[in-house]
């Protein structure tokens, strides 16, 4: 095998995105690429070793998966929890967990947006790197980096309400949550949203001119015809509880199902040079049956969104590249905007309903099914726990499938297309491989989560020749 | 002895990247931090490489022949190295795999888990750091100089700790904000 291998280029780490990745780039003997690939780079057996431990103490275990999107975890964990004791929750500790979800959703896409891709977009892909992070935007656009840095604050200071801390809180416990909402807390909340709007509708604007300027860069930039998949409430966008639904590229609905069946729909691909696995949807097989998730995927999914400033944003959104689906790698950024406002409005929604101040919050039982699944959208996508147990709630099997997995092909792809775009031979520019990386930072990857692992996520490229020997390691300096 | 504008390199090894959304959760003094210091390579910059820096921080257990390998080469390259959260002071939730042979946690994971459909039994490898056998915390394979433990460290006991360092103290942390998750 190694004697066949091409010319290599290796990009390690991949940096501002969130988990352990590179890239290697394989080019011919006349320098053309070859092939390319996106690894994941790390792998820490979380559905291995939770065997054995009692399935109470998974909403804890799990969030340790993944430091940014600990809640996400922590939600799914509890209600795979939930589906083991058999209860149905109180409203008051459903929409509790709600407010937490939508904390999280405002705080992950922040991060995501303001703090690791904007300065991409604002001082281009082939500024220098010692500015092109959030240093250089807290001097260059004071405004902006404030405004997420509050935004980002705002959304984490919601989940320390409720669970006691920023990063890995504990609220939610099998059959409920262990702490109510107070009136002042409420309140509080409710007041800071208006400001914060104004600051995302800022944000809205800066996406939607970027996209208008650079029109053509948009339209060629990793563009996948790909299906989509998210879960849906009545057709409507969902985060915390709905059906998972599969869009067609041509925007037919390919399949709609109950989330306690997606193993009948959804498997997941193993390749020798990843840890990341590949779902796909079974009837279509691997790799045909790959489909994207997250903002793009949930927004593409949907028929509507249920609060008025987002749904007039998802419309505006679907009219501006033409025909309804949207399959722009970097309309990402723009999906991932829309889903911000709808979190606000949602959370103004939830924190107006008189159940948020009950303290009717957990109903009680024991192991009443041995096996339980749990699916929240996470900020990044689809996820999912699913636990069996045995009659005592020792844990006897446990699968879990992130988000970023199900994006695994197509950022593959994506960066395939940008590799094929922007290199020609082992002399490579920076600015081409901090555009592969972009293609990764738009699927916002938590590749901590992917492998339940989470990384650092440099990237590294690597050029070998055709004997397979590294002639050239880029790494950026 | 005040440091001029010290270099800073962080790295996340085998963790959840908790420990540096933390470290973000300082939020607005973040703005005056970036003043005093200089990032280099960190997960949230583009610098790949560590350059010779004055502060090390490693975020994580090891778990991986990479993940010992940038252990061992930011250790050589900074003056003060940094352990923060359980996983880089304990080995944290990583070592719960220790119970079992590296093997057969590969195995489980890839081929035995109830959606993997993976009947040639296909183990990742190629191009990818092999496990160690065990998850260890950072000073069983090179020198921890502070200690800032948590699930993750709090924001304040992260903030206190830099801003002891400008003032060319080593910290240790106070026991009042000492938290061990």
């Amino acid at each position: 095998m190694e004697n066949t291998k091409k010319n290599t280029i290796v990009v390690n780490p991949v940096t501002r995105i969130e988990g352990h990745g590179k890239i290697t780039v394989d080019l011919t003997d006349d320098g053309a690429v070859d092939r390319v690939r996106f690894h994941v780079t790390q792998y820490r057996g979380f559905e291995v070793f939770s065997k054995g431990r009692d399935f109470r103490e998974m909403p804890v275990i799990t969030p340790r998966i993944c430091g940014i999107c600990p809640v996400s975890h922590h939600l799914a964990s509890a209600k795979a929890c939930d589906a083991i004791l058999g209860v149905t929750l109180t409203p008051t500790a459903a929409k509790l967990r709600e407010v937490m979800h939508m904390g999280q959703f405002i705080q992950s896409h922040a991060l995501s947006f303001f703090h690791l891709s904007s300065p991409d977009l604002l001082f281009g892909f082939d500024a220098d790197p010692a500015i092109r992070n959030v240093a250089g935007l807290a001097r260059e656009y004071p405004d902006l980096a404030v405004a997420g840095i509050g935004m980002r604050k705002y959304g984490q200071e919601i989940i320390k309400t409720l669970g006691g801390k920023k990063v890995h809180p504990w609220h939610s416990i099998p059959g409920g949550v262990n702490r109510s909402l107070r009136a002042e807390e409420k309140d509080g909340m409710i007041a800071a949203l208006p400001k914060l709007k104004d600051d995302l509708r800022k944000a809205l604007d800066l996406v939607k001119n970027y996209l208008a300027e650079n029109a053509e860069l948009a339209a060629r930039f990793a563009t996948l015809e790909t299906s989509y998949l998210g879960l849906v409430k009545d057709g409507n966008l969902e985060l915390y509880d709905g059906r998972i639904r599969l869009k067609s590229p041509r925007g037919r609905i390919t399949d709609e199902f109950d989330d306690s069946e997606y193993c009948a729909h959804i498997g997941e691909h193993v390749e020798e040079w990843s840890y990341l696995k590949f779902p796909f949807y079974r009837p279509l097989g691997f790799p045909h049956g790959s489909y994207r998730v997250g903002p793009l995927g949930r927004i593409n999914a949907c028929d509507d969104i249920s609060t008025p400033e987002a749904s007039a944003e998802l419309a505006a959104f679907r009219k501006s590249t033409g025909d309804g689906m949207v399959h722009y790698t970097l309309y990402y950024h723009y999906a991932r905007l829309i889903e911000i406002l709808y979190a606000m409005e949602r959370l103004e929604e939830l924190l107006h309903d008189p159940d948020v101040l009950g303290s009717d919050l957990r109903i009680t039982g024991n192991v009443t099914n041995r096996e339980g699944v749990g699916v929240v959208e996470a900020p990044r996508g689809t996820l999912i726990h699913h636990y069996e147990v045995d009659g005592k709630g020792a844990i006897e099997r446990a699968n879990l499938i992130v988000a970023t997995g199900h994006n695994n092909y197509a950022m593959n792809r994506g960066v395939e297309q940008v590799a094929r775009d922007y290199i020609t031979g082992p002399d490579v520019k920076e600015g081409a491989l901090n555009r592969m990386e972009h293609v990764i930072r738009c699927y916002d990857p938590c590749l901590s989560c992917s492998t339940h692992a989470v990384g650092k996520m440099p990237l590294k490229l690597e050029v070998r020749n055709s004997l397979g020997d590294v002639v050239r390691t880029v790494t950026k300096e | 002895m005040t440091m001029a504008k010290p270099k800073i390199a962080s790295v996340w090894l085998e963790a959840c990247a908790g420990c540096h959304m933390s470290f973000l959760d300082i939020d607005e003094r973040i703005v005056d931090l970036l003043g005093k210091v200089e990032l280099t390579a960190t997960p949230i910059t583009d610098i790949k490489t560590f350059p010779e820096v004055e502060v090390g921080v490693i975020e994580g257990a090891l778990g991986n022949e990479e993940e010992l390998h940038l252990a061992k080469e930011l250790r050589e390259r900074c003056k003060i190295l940094i352990a923060w959260g359980d996983c880089a002071v304990f080995g944290g939730i990583n070592c719960m795999r220790n119970f079992l042979p590296a093997g057969q946690v590969l195995k489980e994971g890839y081929v035995d888990t109830v959606s993997t459909v993976n009947p040639d039994g296909v183990l990742p490898r190629q191009d990818l750091p092999a496990l160690l056998p065990q998850a260890i915390p950072v000073d069983r394979a090179v020198k921890v100089d502070v200690y800032v433990p948590g699930c993750p460290p709090d924001a304040d006991t992260i903030y206190y700790v830099f801003s002891e360092i400008l003032e060319g103290r080593i910290p240790t942390v106070p026991t009042d904000i000492m938290r061990y998750d």
